[in-house]
């Protein structure tokens, strides 16, 4: 069935799996968003360990999301892997350094003799929340305003140039740290804009999380109510960026000779052009509004399931504009024909066919993981339990 | 190829062997634990014993808390293959990626989901959904063994693919041949079974502790016996498939069997050295050969390892560096010299098509398709041959440590089913003792199976076709030096912080996990 997709189709349907991969992604960071309010939603140490055990049983699946977000990334796009992952070294470390201390510090928080202590766990966790969120976003951000890097195949074979036979070549030596300071057309600005946006929408998807998850009304009052600081700021950090966004040059494809140049108003374009993306973004952000809305406004206990159904709208509506219609997904704005495109930087069409088939798991995937949870928190998180069950994080 | 810099090659080895190592302390127990844990759970439900339950759980808490270390040590390797080894990942990512997504989708979902269940499940679920959850994460983790495996299996025999010159990479053309390649088959196999005899072991050292302790005593028999059926069937099968690999590394890799061996000069009916010692044995041929000395060897046994004949040919390093007409054995300059024509066959064939000229490309083409299966060799090109031969008394000391101790589990398995069926074993105070000596080893097993198979395939990141300093990222050194720093750092605080929360939940015993259901 898949074999005879022509290529263009195959790298298409995986530009989609791995944009939902890293919608479904940022929309689990709400765990990440959670870390970091540990100390302002809590006053003693029950409520502290409820919502570090409603969050805590959920880690390993934001955890598994990344890695499979890395693996099919590789699987599919492998030169982004190797010229991303290799290149912005230092983003890439330092996310994840991040992921490394989150893994033992739900484990070893509070067991009996566990070397660091509760609180240096506690800093991990919040680390691992600001951090993982932040560069995760800034990281995505330079989907859009570019890396400085130059990609060229012909390295391999050149062994007398002076050069190491590397195919692709970071021309910073700060390795991706630069895009938090880099001038031209402020992209810093803009990354760093996208990153606090994406740590504000954790925070608001957790707060809305707490209040589904556990059932006590002194959490849930507080959470309403940081709900309310939390999309103040992401609200302004989220509007500049998409604004500016629709303002900017983009890097635009020529369709014939697959040149790449630079065309103003490109995202906005994009969005124009494709109308089934807008819709999906409209929608997208509207629905997330909504979750905010019932979490601010109403007593009901359902808006993460909006605000979660937004979040992944939204970010997928922004992979599609960064990958499609004839855009380079990941520009250099050093080479701009080192740029790279779902055409030029993707698997064989082999590999792509097989991958696809191995795709049809994850409906079965996603059925199961939903079946697990709709049993497991069938019962809610309340302080009896968290007093009585010594098996806690 | 003045051009190389080898202290980032050796850093990034060096940063790569570290965090694999780290993780390696902690997988092999997830992977065996996970089904012992999963044995002991369903004896409690078929017999609906409590204290089956507790044993349970008593193991369900040592395996949490190594799981979680396990995942932090881990995310960084999805990973380095990217950061580290990005020139590796185009050029074999076709390949490579796949087996890392498929790992992931089908193997650790399964895996996180049903941890979850298992940890937190046992009174929210009903006790048959709560078996199986345990099952599906034994069978889960497994299963991302076997991705994994089947991944570096294939770079240790790189099949199923071709070279694309157009794209610069290789391509895969045959997914069931990597899947089921022989070397990635034997590779999961030799792994799991040793993962299963190392948390056997553990299981046994520690409820020889209580039983030294006159505590936990029926807790700890129970333990004991599910432990040591399970360990000596996976030791057993766990020298089958040893016997499997070294037949593979026969065949595939001839210079890391030798190596193995610290056989210099190849022969009909090579012995197989079952205890010596390494000595600097120069000759005018080859300056840093070595011997071995002090040793005890059995006739005929490499030739038998390798190929089933103990009168079979085994070639020696020399054999390999220098050549072997008579076993029509090519000397590695000559394929050097190959991969050289294959390489400017490659540059030579881009250019041409640039050009626009596809009859000269034609012609560079097949040069390319000729002399591709020595690519790898050509990135040594105005070098020393000697460069091609890994480590000799590391992966030698290796092997004979792995395979010494492989013999000893098996009579150490055979030893504690015996005194436990007859009830003596808490009596026996020595063998007790040695219980809680084996553990550590069990451990050493592990870390030198892999310096075998990884030291042993230098400088080849895959086989023939890319060496290391062709794969590696182009960062300047001091960048990886810090982040090596860093993950020696934390990993070993991860380390300490494991082990002692380990040994306080020993200390507290089984009966801290009763009654709590
Ligand atoms: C007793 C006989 C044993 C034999 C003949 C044997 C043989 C081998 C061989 C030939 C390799 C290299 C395979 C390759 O490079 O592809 C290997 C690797 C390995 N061995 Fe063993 N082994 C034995 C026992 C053990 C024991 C007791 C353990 C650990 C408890 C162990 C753990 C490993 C591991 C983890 C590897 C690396 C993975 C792999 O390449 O399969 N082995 N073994």
């Amino acid at each position: 069935m898949f074999e005879n997709l022509p290529l263009i189709a195959l790298q298409q349907y995986w530009w989609v799996i791995v944009s939902v991969l890293g919608a479904l992604l940022v929309f689990l960071l709400f765990v990440q968003g959670g870390q970091t309010m540990l100390g302002v939603l809590s006053r003693d140490s029950s409520e502290k360990t409820m919502l570090v055990n409603s969050i805590g049983r959920k880690w390993d699946l934001t955890f598994t999301t990344l890695v499979t977000f890395g693996g099919a990334f590789f699987a599919s796009f492998p030169l982004f892997y190797s010229t991303s992952f290799g290149g912005a070294y230092w983003v890439w470390m330092a996310i994840l350094f991040a992921f490394i201390i989150q893994a033992v510090s739900y484990e070893y928080r509070t067991k009996a003799s566990n070397f660091l202590g509760q609180g240096t766990y506690e800093i991990f966790l919040f680390l691992n929340g600001l951090l993982g969120t932040i560069l995760l976003g800034a990281a995505v951000s330079t989907f859009f305003t570019g890396s400085q890097f130059l990609v060229d195949k012909m390295n391999l074979v050149t062994l007398d140039s002076g050069n190491m036979p590397v195919i692709s070549s970071w021309q910073t030596p700060f390795h991706g740290l630069e895009a938090v300071w880099t001038l031209e057309h402020l992209a810093f600005l803009q990354n760093i804009a996208l990153g606090l946006a994406v740590f504000f929408l954790a925070r608001i998807n957790a707060n809305l999380y707490f209040i589904n998850n556990i059932n006590d009304s002194q959490i849930e009052k507080r959470s309403r109510r940081v709900l309310k600081t939390n999309t103040i700021f992401f609200l302004i950090f989220f509007l500049f960026w998409v604004i500016r966004l629709m303002f900017l040059d983009g890097f635009a494809v020529n369709p014939e000779t697959k040149e790449v140049f630079m065309e103003s108003n490109k995202y906005l374009n994009n969005l124009l052009q494709m109308p089934l993306v807008l819709v999906l973004f409209l929608l997208g952000v509207v629905s997330v509004l909504f979750g905010i809305f019932k979490g601010l406004f109403t007593t009901a206990k359902n808006g993460i399931w909006f605000s979660g159904l937004g979040t992944v709208l939204t970010v997928l509506a922004l992979f599609f504009l960064a990958g499609f219609n004839n855009t380079a997904y990941y520009p250099s704005t050093y080479d701009l024909q080192s740029s790279l495109t779902i055409e030029n930087s993707s698997s064989s069409h082999f590999t792509l066919t097989a991958m696809s088939y191995v795709s049809i798991l994850v409906p079965f995937v996603l059925a199961y993981i939903f079946y697990a949870w709709r049993s497991m928190d069938k019962k809610k998180i309340d302080r009896n339990e968290v007093e009585s069950d010594p098996h806690l994080y | 190829m003045g051009n190389i810099d080898f202290s980032l090659v050796d850093w990034s080895r060096a940063q790569f062997a570290l965090t694999a190592m780290y993780h390696w302390i902690f997988v092999p127990l997830t992977l065996g634990l996970s089904f012992i844990l999963a044995i002991m759970e369903s004896i409690y439900v078929k017999t609906g014993n409590p204290e089956w339950k507790d044993t349970t759980k008593f193991w369900m808490t040592i395996f949490g808390i190594n799981f979680a270390i396990g995942v932090a040590t881990g995310i960084i390797l999805e990973f380095e293959f990217g950061t580290n080894w990005s020139n590796y990942s185009w050029f074999v990512g076709d390949i490579f990626g796949a087996p890392l997504a498929i790992e992931g989708i089908m193997a650790f979902f399964m895996e996180s989901t049903f941890i979850a269940v298992m940890f937190f499940g046992w009174n929210k679920v009903s006790k048959k959904f709560h078996l199986v959850s345990t099952w599906l994460v034994a069978i889960g983790s497994n299963l991302s063994a076997l991705w994994i495996l089947v991944a570096n299996g294939w770079m240790q025999l790189p099949g199923g693919t071709k070279f694309n010159p157009d794209t610069a990479r290789n391509e895969m053309i045959d997914f069931w041949s990597v899947l089921f390649s022989p070397v990635a088959i034997n590779k999961f196999l030799h792994t799991v079974t040793s993962a299963y005899v190392l948390a056997a072991i553990v299981v046994i050292g520690i409820s020889a502790y209580y039983l030294l302790k006159s505590k936990h005593s029926l807790f700890a028999k129970k333990s004991i016996v599910v432990a040591a059926v399970f360990g000596l069937i996976s030791s057993l099968y766990l020298i089958t498939t040893g016997d499997g690999s070294a037949k593979q590394v026969a065949k595939y890799q001839p210079m890391k069997l030798a190596v193995m061996e610290g056989l210099y000069e190849g022969s009909e009916g090579a012995p197989l050295q079952a205890i010596g010692v390494l000595v600097d044995a120069p000759t005018d041929k080859n300056p840093n050969q070595k011997e071995v000395k002090m040793n005890i060897a059995l006739p005929g046994g490499l030739s038998f390892l390798s190929f089933g004949d103990f009168n079979a040919f085994v070639p020696g390093i020399n054999d390999l560096l220098y050549g072997n007409s008579k076993y029509g054995i090519e000397p590695y300059q000559d394929k050097i010299a190959k991969g050289k024509l294959a390489i400017d066959a490659l540059r030579n064939y881009r250019l041409a098509k640039k050009a626009g000229n596809e009859d000269e490309a034609k012609q560079h083409l097949a040069v390319l398709n000729a002399n591709y299966k020595y690519f790898g060799y050509g990135f040594y090109s105005g070098r020393s041959e000697q460069e091609l031969v890994p480590d000799v008394p590391l992966v030698f000391y290796a092997f004979h440590i792995m395979v010494g101790l492989g013999s000893y589990f098996v009579v150490f398995f055979i030893l504690m089913l015996f005194l436990t069926m007859k009830n003596k074993i808490q009596d026996n105070r020595i063998i007790l003792i040695l219980a809680v000596l084996t553990l550590p080893l069990a451990f050493v097993a592990q870390q030198a199976g892999w310096i075998v198979a990884e030291v042993g395939r230098q400088p080849w990141v895959i086989q023939n076709l890319m060496p290391t300093i062709a794969a590696v990222s182009q960062i300047s050194s001091t960048n990886v030096m810090i982040t090596f720093g860093l993950f020696l750092l934390v990993f070993t605080a991860l380390l300490i912080a494991e082990l002692k929360i380990i040994f306080a939940q020993i200390k507290k015993g089984p009966e801290a996990h009763s009654g709590n259901n």
